[in-house]
C-alpha cells in the first residue's frame, strides 16, 4: 500500500515537470453496464517517441485502457487528454482481424480508403507499408494464405498505412509461436526508432516488456490499477545479444517481481474489501 | 518467420489435387452407372412382369411420352421456372433488404421478426386458398409467384440477418476508429461478411422457391397458368401415367439444374476467399 501511494505520488510529480507528454490520462475509471469494474484509476502520462507496455493478469482493464485512449469507449471517470491534439493513432488487435475477401494491399489500404485518399495514392502507400513489414510481393495474397506471423503483419503494415503518430497494439503476438515473435518484436522495435512513434503495447509477457519498451507499467488485478511504473535503462538498439545479457535479464526480474507484488496487493485488496463487506 | 509457408500450403493442395485428378474423373460416372443399370431393371421388370402403365409405365414408356407431348411439357416446365425464379429473385431482393432494414434499427427488428417466423411457420398449403380468393382466378400466376415467394423467403432473411451481425467487432471499432460512418461499415464489412450466409441461403431458397410454386400450383389449381405440377394433376385424373411421369422428370431436373446453378454462382462469389472453397481443393 505504502509503495503503491508513492509510485503515484512521483506519477503526479513527473506529469508537472514532463513537458513534451502526448497522451495524458487523469484518474479513468471503468465500470461496465453490468456493473462489472475493470478499472479502478489509471493516471498515466505518455511522452512523444516513448514505448511503453501495459503488462498486468488478464482481466485487469489493459485493454479497455487502450479502448479508451483510442476513443472507441468513453471512460466512466476521468480523461483522456492529448496535450498537442488528438494524434492520428493505428490499433493492431491480438487477432490480425484482417478482411478475408481483400487481398493483403487493400486490407492494408483500408484506412486511406475509409479517409478518402484516392485510389492510386493509397495503393502506393499501402504497397510501401507492406514493403516496410517485410511482405514485398504478398500484395495480392488473401488473408487464407498467409500464416499467423504474416497476417500480423498485414495488420501492422495497417496500422502503419495511416501513418500514425500513437500507436495502440493489444496483445499483438500473443497468438504467435516464439521464434515469430521474436523476429515481430525485433521488425516492431526497427519501426519505432524509424518513425519515432509513440507506442503503448499491452502483453502478459515480462521478456516481452522488458525487451521491447523503455518503461513497464505493471497493473493489478481487475479493477485496475497502475501498481508500479519501471523504467528500463535499456539501450535503444537491442538485439539478440541484449536478450541474453544480465542487463536485460535484472530488467525482467525487476518486472516479474512488481508483476507478482501487484498480483499480491490484488488479493489483498480483494480480501480487505471482502472483510469490508463483511464487516 | 517463414516465408516459405504459403508457398509449401499452394504446393500441398497442388499435389492433393494431383492425386485426385484420377478420382476426379471417376467420380461421376459412379452414380450414372447406379442410374443406368436402375433404369435398365425397370424397363426389364416392367416388360418381363408385363406391369400396367397404369401403374408404372417403363422408362421407355416415359420417353415415348415426353417426346410427343414435348410443345405441352416445355410450356408446362417454362411457367414453372418462370414463377420459381421469380420468386427466388424477389426473394432475394425482399429478404436482404429487410435484413439491412433490420441491421439498421434493433426496434425494426423487434417488431417485423415475429411476423416473419408467423410467416415461415404456417404451412403454405394452408394459406393457398386464401392468397387464390384474394388475388382472383384470373391471376393465377400472380397466386403462384405470391406463395413461392412466402416459402422461399425466411431463409434469405435469417440468415443474411445472422451474417449481417456476425461481423467481426474488432473490425468495426478499427473502422470506427478510421472515422467510417454506418453506411461504410455495412456495406465494406457487414455485407462481404453476410455474403457466405446468404449464398448457402440461396441454395435452399431456390430449393423452396420450386417446392413452394409446385405446391401452390397443386393448391391453387389452374387457371391462366399450367405448370408441371398442374400438368401432372391432370395425367393422373386421366391416368395418363406416362404423361405424369414426364412431367416428374422434367420437375426433377429443374430443381437439378437449379442448385447447380446456384452452386456454381457460390463458387465464382466465394472461391478466391472463403475457406469453404479452400476445402473443396484439399
Amino acid at each position: 500500500m505504502i509503495q503503491f501511494a508513492c509510485s503515484s505520488y512521483k506519477l503526479g510529480e513527473s506529469a508537472l515537470v514532463t513537458t513534451m507528454s502526448l497522451l495524458r490520462l487523469h484518474r479513468i475509471a471503468k465500470t461496465y453496464d453490468g456493473g462489472l469494474a475493470a478499472i479502478r484509476r489509471l493516471d498515466l502520462d505518455v511522452e512523444r517517441g516513448e514505448f511503453i507496455s501495459l503488462i498486468g493478469p488478464s482481466g485487469c482493464g489493459k485493454s479497455t485502457a487502450l479502448r479508451i485512449i483510442a476513443g472507441l469507449m468513453a471512460p466512466s471517470e476521468g480523461t483522456v487528454g492529448f496535450p498537442e491534439g488528438r494524434p492520428e493513432i493505428g490499433f493492431v488487435f491480438q487477432e490480425p482481424t484482417l478482411m478475408p475477401w481483400r487481398d493483403a494491399l487493400s486490407n492494408t489500404a483500408l484506412p486511406l480508403s475509409l479517409r478518402g485518399v484516392p485510389g492510386p495514392e493509397a495503393q502506393r502507400r499501402a504497397r510501401e507499408a507492406l514493403r516496410r513489414v517485410g511482405l514485398a510481393g504478398f500484395e495480392h495474397s488473401y488473408p487464407r494464405a498467409l500464416s499467423g506471423g504474416m497476417k500480423m503483419r498485414v495488420s501492422i503494415a495497417r496500422a502503419l498505412a495511416s501513418t500514425p503518430r500513437l500507436l495502440l497494439m493489444d496483445e499483438p503476438f500473443a497468438a504467435l509461436d516464439e521464434l515469430t515473435r521474436q523476429q515481430l518484436n525485433d521488425d516492431l522495435l526497427q519501426l519505432w526508432r524509424e518513425d519515432g512513434l509513440t507506442v503503448i503495447f499491452v502483453t502478459h509477457s515480462v521478456f516481452e516488456s522488458t525487451y521491447l519498451s523503455q518503461k513497464v507499467v505493471v497493473m493489478t488485478p481487475r479493477p485496475g490499477r497502475i501498481f508500479d511504473e519501471i523504467r528500463l535503462a535499456a539501450p535503444v538498439a537491442r538485439d539478440e545479444t541484449y536478450r541474453l545479457s544480465a542487463e536485460f535479464s535484472a530488467d525482467a526480474t525487476k518486472v516479474s517481481q512488481a508483476l507478482k507484488l501487484a498480483m499480491q496487493e490484488g488479493k489483498e485488496s480483494t480480501r480487505h474489501n471482502r472483510n469490508i463487506a463483511m464487516a | 518467420m517463414s516465408m516459405e509457408e504459403p508457398a509449401n500450403k499452394f504446393e500441398a493442395s497442388r499435389h492433393a489435387r494431383r492425386q485426385l485428378r484420377g478420382a476426379d474423373l471417376a467420380k461421376p460416372l459412379v452414380p450414372l452407372a447406379v442410374g443406368m443399370i436402375v433404369l435398365a431393371l425397370w424397363q426389364g421388370l416392367t416388360q418381363y412382369y408385363h406391369v400396367s402403365p397404369i401403374v408404372l409405365p417403363s422408362p421407355l414408356a416415359i420417353a415415348h411420352a415426353l417426346v410427343t407431348h414435348w410443345r405441352q411439357l416445355l410450356f408446362a416446365s417454362w411457367t414453372t421456372l418462370s414463377i420459381t425464379l421469380a420468386a427466388f429473385v424477389l426473394a432475394v431482393i425482399g429478404g436482404v433488404a429487410l435484413a439491412v432494414l433490420f441491421s439498421l434499427s434493433k426496434l425494426l427488428e423487434h417488431a417485423l421478426y415475429p411476423y416473419a417466423i408467423v410467416l415461415q411457420v404456417t404451412p403454405v398449403i394452408a394459406i393457398a386458398p386464401i392468397i387464390t380468393i384474394w388475388i382472383g382466378y384470373d391471376r393465377i400466376d400472380l397466386v403462384l409467384l405470391v406463395l413461392a415467394w412466402i416459402v422461399a423467403f425466411f431463409p434469405i432473411l435469417a440468415n443474411t440477418t445472422l451474417g449481417l451481425r456476425s461481423a467481426d467487432h474488432n473490425l468495426i471499432d478499427l473502422m470506427r476508429l478510421y472515422g467510417a460512418n454506418r453506411w461504410q461499415i455495412l456495406t465494406r464489412l457487414q455485407l462481404p461478411t453476410a455474403l457466405p450466409f446468404l449464398v448457402s441461403a440461396m441454395k435452399v431458397s431456390g430449393g423452396l422457391a420450386l417446392i413452394g410454386t409446385v405446391v401452390a400450383e397443386f393448391a391453387a389449381g389452374t387457371g391462366t397458368a399450367t405448370g408441371l405440377a398442374w400438368t401432372i394433376t391432370l395425367a393422373t385424373r386421366n391416368l395418363q401415367m406416362a404423361e405424369a411421369f414426364a412431367a416428374l422428370v422434367l420437375l426433377s431436373l429443374l430443381g437439378i439444374a437449379l442448385f447447380f446453378s446456384l452452386s456454381a454462382l457460390e463458387w465464382l462469389l466465394l472461391r478466391r476467399w472463403h475457406e469453404s472453397a479452400l476445402k473443396k481443393i484439399q
